[in-house]
């Protein structure tokens, strides 16, 4: 593990050795490697993707950063701090404010060997470079019949925030979820967050790393396997976060967190919810949720997304397709309003799902409320 | 009325008191001759507020907040100030930079229209012309016969090159291999150049098993890793930033190499296009940015296209070197060109061409240009302009070629071409797991399982399946 502290930067540049000061900056993740035997330590989001970022930049010198304020800014959500220090500006680009412009050149840097992360400053932007992300990515692959691949990697938060607004609070899994030739994925805790990165940034095809601002901040506790540097999770498996043999609960992102009070509160009113930690959107783990819903009969997904073409909708239908006679009650989709965020705080709130809405859900599955057909 | 005044002097105040932290000196302390504390029930005085306005004013012109230094220098009875960016002298005489330059900026040639130099100097040999003039001729009969047999029904589209054989062949011909070429999908010839044979275009246009690109893409959409060619696809300048990354890429290689990237003037309105040539400058990248400014943009002619003066001028406004080159003239390209990479790689900075020509044919076999365009009109630049006989009448008044060696080259040409088409059309086509590989570098399991059921549903009804198509 101390073999990041000496690397060349980009291709015949001189050794760096890392100062104290650069140390300091990774000090978290580095405090945590050094206590192996000791109970899990407890890591943010945030430490988690930049330490994921620190090792795969450090492992293979064709790794690097791009996108706005990733540098100087140390990231604008820091997610990138001490990198530009450590590697160098020809490794941590801090870019114009062109979005269609540094996706593209990111895409063509892949094309001609590079492993670029593009990180967007919130998905939303990645509006503005979509054509690249999907037509220049996702299809160059099987346009060039194998000649060009893309190992990108496109990242950035995703959803809704706090008070941002209907331009800075779109999902954007089911968008991106729907388009061949990418790989989607969406962490929820420190562990997934490290696992699933490094995991990107290793894959041979453009993947769409969708994080999310409010988790940032939460620690998560991560096992001592995680934090070693070799650490990769499996691109495409989802994970059960709790298992429950009533109803099967799908989530992702921060949904998950909701997901899993929501249980705890279906816990005391005899309910057990089984808990299912997407991880990723494209490919979807059909098999875990199918086994999964056989068990408990019952399906409730989550998202924040809007609800029309959303991940849960894709969800009910494999289920239908794959397990229709094992389920015992409709299949529920909990998902955000179907309008342009709100700002109002109290707006904001109604928008979303919370976990009343979930617990609400479930028991509808449960028969132990009346359907909301029913009510109307 | 004095109540708002009241209220913005404080917000102006304070502003300012932070400022003036910084500063430590101001000129203008003599304004602040009022404490904040004061509460002035009565209107603020107008002239007041006019030394404040001043002040505010004359604070956001110094420049960055953080420099305790004064920073007004007087050069020579001229000021200039430092602002963010660079020195600018400033100037008492209002006047807008016209939109439209007195003159627009000149076109180098070396050829005259017969062919003939205009001034005498070293230009290319004998053995490069005939091999540049070779592979023009070819291009024009390739255009010519893939062009026919779509309109014979036998491929589904195909787009020409006419007029613009010179910028093809001159500026691959200036390039070596180990450049990276972006098209966009009107340069063949550089394809060609470099080795492509007409068998390979034939199989990318008729979407054989030959092809390189296992029939995924309509005719046209060549590509070839081996040819450092990178695979045409149909969105327009995309190409441009993929360019420069690339280019990046390469500069961090130290590689004695470039890129080349080709756009028309259409795509010089995309913006990928601003994108691309503004990131290039501040990246300090080896990229040649070639634009095939031949008028036409489908039926959009270049007056509805921009109001610039073509696109050379717009180099300037991103910081890259530019010229503009005579695109019938195969020689001045081929200097342009030459020199521009030169230039991009050893001075690590990109450049952009403007070839001016005429787009001859119509935009592709789905394009009738004469529905927007004189056919007259079309008429003069396929005889008088053509860049394929004004090379012919050089190499020819040099004796390097004569009219045997022409009807040689056209008759074996056409034959191989026609050979060429004749075989495609027979190979087999792509087998249908073709449809399911290169999605991801290794199949997901669910493309694995839907491949399974296809081949299950073709055993079970091979009459809706076409007998002739492997499985």
């Amino acid at each position: 593990m101390w073999g990041i502290i000496r690397q060349k930067v980009g291709s015949g540049g001189l050794p760096v050795p890392i100062s104290g000061k650069s140390l300091q900056s990774i000090r978290p993740a580095v405090s945590a490697m050094r206590s192996y035997s000791s109970a899990a330590k407890e890591m943010t989001v945030r430490d988690a993707l930049n330490s994921a970022l620190d090792e795969e930049m450090s492992a293979d010198p064709k790794v690097f950063l791009m996108g706005e304020e990733v540098g100087e800014y140390q990231g604008a959500y820091k997610i990138s701090k001490g990198l530009l220090e450590k590697y160098g500006p020809e490794r941590v680009l801090d870019t114009p404010i062109t979005e269609a412009g540094f996706a593209g050149i990111g895409v063509g840097a892949a094309y001609y060997g590079l492993k670029p992360v593009v990180e967007f400053m919130t998905f939303n932007f990645s509006m503005q470079a979509i054509d690249h992300i999907i037509n220049s990515a996702a299809k160059s692959n099987y346009m060039s019949a194998g000649q060009i691949s893309v190992p990108i990697v496109f990242r950035g938060p995703n959803g809704a925030a706090a008070g941002v607004g209907a331009q800075h609070s779109q999902c954007f899994a089911p968008w991106y979820g729907s388009c061949p030739g990418l790989k989607v994925l969406v962490p929820y805790s420190s562990e997934d967050a490290r696992g699933l990165l490094k995991a990107a940034i290793r894959d041979p095809d453009p993947v769409v790393f969708l994080e999310n601002e409010l988790l940032y901040g939460e620690s998560f506790p991560v096992s001592a396997e995680a934090l070693d540097s070799s650490f990769c999770l499996p691109i495409g498996k989802a994970k059960i976060e709790r298992e429950g043999k009533d109803v099967t609960i799908t989530a992702y992102s921060k949904m998950v967190g909701y997901a899993l009070k929501a249980a705890e509160i279906l816990a005391k009113e005899g309910i057990s919810a089984e808990v299912i930690n997407l991880r990723s959107i494209r490919p979807l783990d059909k098999s875990t949720i199918n086994a999964s819903v056989r068990k408990t009969n019952r399906l409730v997904t989550v998202e924040e997304g809007f609800p029309q073409h959303g991940v849960g909708a894709e969800i009910c239908t494999c289920v239908i397709e794959e397990s229709f006679g094992y389920l015992d009650a409709p299949v529920e989709r909990i998902a955000g309003a179907d309008v342009p965020m709100p700002y109002a705080a109290n707006l904001e709130r109604m928008a979303v799902p919370q976990v009343e809405d979930i617990v609400r859900a479930a028991k509808r599955t449960c028969y132990r409320s009346v359907p909301m057909a029913a009510a109307a | 009325m004095a109540f708002s005044l009241r209220k913005s002097k404080y917000v102006i105040y304070n502003n300012l008191k932070t400022r003036m932290g910084l500063f430590g000196i101001t000129k203008n302390r003599s304004c602040w001759t009022s404490s904040p504390t004061h509460h002035h029930s009565t209107p603020i005085a107008a002239p007041f507020v006019q030394t404040f306005r001043n002040t505010c004013a004359s604070f956001r012109n110094t420049g960055t907040l953080f420099s305790a230094r004064r920073f007004e220098s007087i050069k020579a009875g001229k000021q200039v100030l430092d602002f963010p960016g660079g020195m600018v002298a400033f100037t008492s005489e209002m006047s807008f930079i016209s939109e439209s330059p007195k003159e627009r900026a000149h076109c180098y040639r070396v050829l005259d229209d017969n062919g003939q130099p205009i001034i005498h100097q070293n230009i290319v040999n004998e053995e490069v012309s005939i091999t540049m003039y070779a592979h023009m001729v070819t291009l024009q009969i390739m255009d010519t016969i893939f062009y026919e047999a779509q309109r014979q029904g036998r491929i589904s589209f195909y787009l020409t090159t006419n007029g613009e054989e010179a910028i093809n062949i001159a500026s691959a011909a200036a390039l070596t291999i180990d450049d990276l070429i972006f098209p966009q999908y009107r340069e063949p010839g550089v394809l060609l150049w470099r080795g492509f044979t007409l068998q390979e275009f034939a199989n990318q246009c008729f979407g054989n098993k030959a092809d390189y690109g296992k029939g995924r893409q309509m005719p046209i959409h060549y590509g070839s890793n081996k040819h450092n060619y990178f695979t045409i696809s149909s969105t327009i300048a995309t190409q441009l930033p993929h360019a420069v990354g690339a280019a990046y890429s390469l500069k961090m290689e130290k590689k004695d190499a470039c890129v080349v990237t080709y756009f028309g003037d259409g795509g010089s309105s995309e913006g990928d296009f601003h994108a691309a040539l503004n990131f290039a400058a501040v990246m300090e990248v080896p990229v040649i940015f070639i634009c095939r400014n031949n008028g036409w943009a489908i039926s959009t002619p270049t007056s509805d296209q921009f109001r610039s003066d073509g696109v050379v001028v717009k180099g300037k406004a991103y910081g890259v070197r530019s010229i503009r080159v005579d695109g019938n003239d195969a020689l001045a390209i081929y200097n342009a060109v030459h020199a521009a990479r030169e230039m991009a790689i050893s001075e690590h900075r990109p450049i952009l061409i403007e070839a001016l020509a005429y787009r001859v044919g119509h935009h592709s076999t789905s394009d009738d240009s004469t529905k927007y365009r004189p056919a007259n009109e079309i008429e003069f630049w396929r005889t008088s302009r053509d860049p394929v006989t004004r090379f012919r009448k050089w190499i020819e008044s040099n004796g390097w070629w004569s009219g045997e060696a022409e009807s040689e080259l056209r008759s074996s040409v056409r034959k191989e071409l026609l050979h060429a088409i004749q075989f495609a059309e027979k190979v087999e086509k792509p087998s249908i797991s073709n449809i399911f590989t290169d999605v991801y570098d290794i199949p997901p399991l669910n493309l694995c399982e839907q491949e399974i059921s296809l081949r299950e549903t073709i055993k079970r009804y091979p009459e809706d399946y076409p007998p002739n198509v492997p499985v």
